[in-house]
């Protein structure tokens, strides 16, 4: 028998960012023994980056805004591959989410009438995001620890014991999820400190664990980024959703090398910056896709006129959703316009007086300053596109964010549907908050009407994942840090923002090396804070990640948000009605399979004309719009008859 | 572009440590935290040490450098000669647990005493206003990434360790500051400030505003006012609540 450390709870919340806080918050209040697990230290979660805001149709500055405006922005940027319903969720419910993060303590900025100020971004029609300067995660996840603390110094008064009913277990990874008898019984892991492994008996997990970003060498995510959560809930059983999706924001840092691919927020181009090639070029103007004309401006004295009057003038294509961005700037690199340094210029020191640009931009002013040497009141900077976010993710119920098993929950960026192809910015720190609690809600209605049979662990499934964990320790000879950059530089070259079916298989082929190699991985030393190992453990999970990306990239032939396929360039309306999805099957190896998108209900597709939905929809799909819907899933959404 | 750095990096758990001499290349742009990483994987595959987004953003990667607390990640290494030899070293005021990793945990008991926000209890969600010159004071504060550099170089609990059951460190006070200065915050703080948080062993010598990375004047913004109104003699509790709070007119 295993020797570890043992704890019993009602919920587990595996990730601190701001959906695990959200749904730790959530659990605790509806009377739940709660423990949130983190990688890393409390209140350092990947969250804490987040620059430009959060997004909510709060309509503080303008009034016309709403939740309505907000679903058709989202369900645009995602290219109408959203789930629908959780679009329509995320729209109705984000203003609340923010005004409760107020009463938490949070301090937004201000409008000029004391209410909380909102500023553009990329694809929202209306100044949306709730922000702090450019430090909204870190406001975001500090109120949220700090209503965790609140919660506890309630429990201490009630109790005599602060971690009576939430407690928080920091520097501890969660390696398996256990089930008995098809349900969750607990989850196991070490600490990262000791190497001691630590069971947790309870029969509801909620993972909220982030994204994938270290799978890809330039990117803007932290080391926690591997993927832990969704290959976790695919080896409990449960099924990812459209992993080709992922968002390579278009402006990171490109030089010095070490800091390659660290984020510099949208706020910069919301504020007026704007892209130049190397001849000077406000480039963007070209690369004002045909769904999107009618909403962007034609020329630069209208787009410079719509910062001072947007009712009267269209949007810069500086603002154009993400994906379209990060292309543009791809293409101009490729076609030899590049900055010195293989990037391309985004300039605000021409744009805005320098004392401005520090009020508004501080932590990019450091940022340029502490690591490049660079001066953004003064000069520009070199920008190019960086991994940065996973728009695929657990399949999960829009309602109750519950996994296909049992008492198996999921939210935030490891969560899928929500953004369809590609997520706006700012549409994260929301869903987090939204999704957070209704998976906290989830639990407590699944624990309830559990009564008192909850499922055990059996002993034999402990020993296996301490084995599993203990394996790196061999006498072998791969080093896991040289397998993990061969890893990175390969799915940043070969499944990168642009995408070919060559390239893709060669990656498969990759990942068959990688898959055998990882299996004599060996590390040296103890398990006391020993990285070498941690990182021998992702690796299993970051591999397992990049086959499901990697295989869905090849299976869809079309190109839509965050999936380019250069052999197939066109946005196909047959495969809007498609979600691919991932799976293990009994030999651990990935599944692949079509199935159809969730209908979008006719009231919600009502809110577009019908020009902008021709744009989207198969002709069968709007000859039944046109006939006042129907209830039958769309009949197209397999699209298996293509080749 | 590319050279040999000489580093010392001390290496041990609680039991004792020495510091171990590294020879290591290092290339354009690269910030200290680059080296460790580079070590790492060539030289010392269990080397520990805490970061997270090597950017300054989330306060994990504190240490000592040369005997100065900073952040490992933004510390660039040209702001050091070829020839000098760069010895990091774990935070000296927490205990260490291996390598550059120190047990931090004094500072999350301390941010458990401070009393949370306390809202007016009829104050609903979407009914807060606040003027932007009101909240400013604040946010400054809430600049704070928690890398705990103050908390290390604060002589109270660096040199006394005895204190640190009464002393909440610089970080924690200017919480205290913060939750005063928020307009619509209802508790009185400050008797708890001097007898619970001991802003008395303060004696203003500016070391912790000198190493935060957040450039926040704890000093002159948050410790100082705060002391000034703790002994301010002329309290009176209802003009006190009537500079506070501050409601929707409408
Ligand atoms: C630089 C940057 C800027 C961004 N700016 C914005 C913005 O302005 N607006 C916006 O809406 N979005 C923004 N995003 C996106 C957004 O920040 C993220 O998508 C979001 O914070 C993810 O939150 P989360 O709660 O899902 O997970 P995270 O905050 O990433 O938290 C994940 C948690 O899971 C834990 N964890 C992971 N694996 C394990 C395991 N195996 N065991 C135990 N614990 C584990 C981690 O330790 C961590 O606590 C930005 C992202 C980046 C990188
Ligand atoms: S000013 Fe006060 S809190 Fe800051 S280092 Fe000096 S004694 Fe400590
Ligand atoms: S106040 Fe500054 S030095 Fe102290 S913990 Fe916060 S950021 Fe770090
Ligand atoms: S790693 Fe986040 S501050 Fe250095």
């Amino acid at each position: 028998m295993t020797d570890l450390e043992r704890h019993d709870y009602d919920v587990i919340v595996i990730g601190a960012g701001g959906a695990g806080l959200r749904a730790a918050i959530e659990a605790r209040e509806q009377g739940l023994r709660t423990a949130i697990i983190c990688k890393s230290l409390f209140g350092k979660a990947h969250t804490v980056m987040a620059e430009g805001g959060i997004a909510a149709s709060m309509g503080n500055a303008n009034e016309k805004d709403n939740w309505q405006t907000h679903f058709r922005d989202t369900m645009r940027g995602g290219k109408f591959l959203n789930n629908p319903r959780m679009a329509e969720l995320h729209a109705k419910e984000a203003p609340m989410r923010v005004w409760e993060l107020e009463t938490y303590g949070a301090l937004f900025d201000r409008t000029p009438d004391g209410r909380i100020s909102q500023r553009n971004f990329g694809g929202h029609e209306y100044p949306r995001l709730a922000h702090v300067g450019d430090r909204t995660g870190l406001e975001l996840i500090r109120t949220l620890q700090q209503k965790i603390v609140s919660l506890q110094q309630e429990d201490h008064r009630e109790t005599g014991d602060y971690e009576s009913r939430l407690r928080v277990f920091a520097e501890l990874t969660v390696t398996d999820i256990l089930k008995a008898d098809g349900a969750v019984a607990g989850a196991f892991g070490y600490w990262r400190e000791s190497g001691r492994f630590v069971l947790f008996s309870a029969p509801a997990v909620i993972l909220a664990t982030g994204g994938i970003g270290k799978s890809f060498k330039v990117t803007s995510n932290s080391w926690e980024y591997t993927g832990d959560g969704h290959a976790l809930a695919l080896r409990a059983g449960a099924s990812l959703v459209n992993m080709e999706f992922i968002q390579f924001h278009p402006t990171g840092m490109v030089w010095p090398p070490s800091v390659k691919g660290i984020l510099v927020t949208e706020s910069v181009r919301g504020d007026g910056g704007v892209l130049r090639n190397s001849e000077g070029k406000r480039f963007m103007f070209d690369y004002v896709p045909d769904v999107f004309r009618g909403q962007y401006a034609d020329t630069e004295e209208e787009a410079d006129r719509w910062y001072k009057d947007p009712e009267n003038n269209k949007r810069p294509p500086e603002l154009l959703p993400r994906d379209e961005v990060a292309r543009a700037i791809n293409n101009e690199v490729k076609e030899g316009r590049s900055s010195p340094h293989g990037g391309v210029f985004l300039d605000v020191s021409t744009r805005l007086p320098a004392e401005e640009i520090r009020r508004r931009l501080p932590s990019m002013h450091h940022q340029f300053k502490e690591l490049a040497d660079v001066d953004i009141t003064a000069e520009p900077m070199e920008v190019g596109p960086t991994c940065h976010y996973v728009m695929g993710g657990v399949e999960v119920d829009a309602d109750t964010a519950a996994t296909s098993v049992p008492g198996l929950y999921a939210a935030g960026e490891v969560a899928g549907g929500m953004h369809g192809s590609n997520r706006l910015g700012g549409n994260s720190l929301s869903d987090l908050l939204v999704f957070g609690r209704r998976a906290g809600v989830g639990a407590s209605e699944y624990i309830a009407a559990l009564g008192d049979s909850r499922p055990a662990i059996q002993d034999a499934d402990v020993d296996r994942a301490a084995e599993v964990a203990l394996a790196p320790f061999r006498d072998a000879s791969e080093n896991p840090y040289s397998l993990h950059q061969e890893l990175q530089q390969k799915m940043n070259d070969l499944v990168g923002i642009i995408r070919r079916e060559g390239e893709v298989r060669e990656a498969l082929d990759m990942l068959d090396d990688l898959d055998e190699r990882a299996k004599s991985v060996g590390v040296e030393g103890h398990r006391q804070f020993n990285p070498g190992w941690h990182l021998a453990l992702d690796l299993r999970n970051m591999l397992a990640v990049c086959r499901c990306v990697a295989l869905a990239a090849l299976e869809r032939t079309e190109s839509r948000g965050g999936h380019t396929r250069e052999d197939f360039p066109g946005m196909d309306p047959e495969w809007r009605g498609v979600n691919l999805i991932c799976t293990l099957d009994g030999s651990d190896a990935v599944q692949l399979r079509r199935q159809p998108v969730p209908e979008i209900r006719q009231d919600l597709l009502e809110l577009f004309e019908r020009t902008e939905l021709s744009k989207y929809l198969t002709a069968p799909e709007l000859a039944r719009l046109d006939a006042g819907g129907s209830s039958t899933q769309q009949g197209s959404a397999d699209g298996s008859d293509r080749s | 572009m590319s050279y040999d750095a000489r580093f010392k990096v001390w290496r041990g758990d609680a039991a004792g440590g020495v510091l171990q001499d590294y020879t290591v290349e290092v290339n354009e742009g690269e910030v200290v935290l680059d080296i460790i990483h580079r070590l790492q994987a060539t030289q010392a595959p269990d080397l520990a040490v805490r970061w997270n987004c090597k950017a300054g953003k989330c306060g994990s990667c504190s240490a000592e450098i040369n005997g100065k607390p900073r952040l490992l990640c933004m510390t660039r290494m040209s702001t050091f000669t070829e020839e000098q030899v760069i010895t990091v070293t774990p935070l000296r005021t927490f205990p260490v647990m291996r390598d550059l990793v120190t047990d931090v945990s004094f500072n999350y008991q301390k941010a458990r005493e401070v009393q949370a926000f306390s809202p007016p209890a009829d104050l609903q969600p979407g009914d807060y206003r606040m003027q932007q010159v009101d909240v400013e004071r604040s946010q400054e504060f809430r600049k704070c990434i928690e890398c705990f550099l103050c908390q290390d170089v604060c002589h109270v609990v660096r040199d006394h360790e005895d204190n640190k059951t009464s002393f909440a460190g610089p970080r924690f006070l200017m919480r205290v500051a913060e939750l005063d200065m928020h307009p619509l915050d209802t508790a009185d703080r400050r008797q708890a400030a001097k007898e619970e948080h001991g802003l008395g062993y303060c004696n203003i010598t500016k070391c912790c505003t000198e190493v935060c990375p957040e450039h926040i004047k704890i000093t002159d913004n948050a410790l100082i006012p705060l002391k000034e109104r703790v002994v301010d003699r002329h309290y009176d509790p209802v003009v006190w609540l009537g500079n506070k709070i501050r409601r929707r007119s409408s």
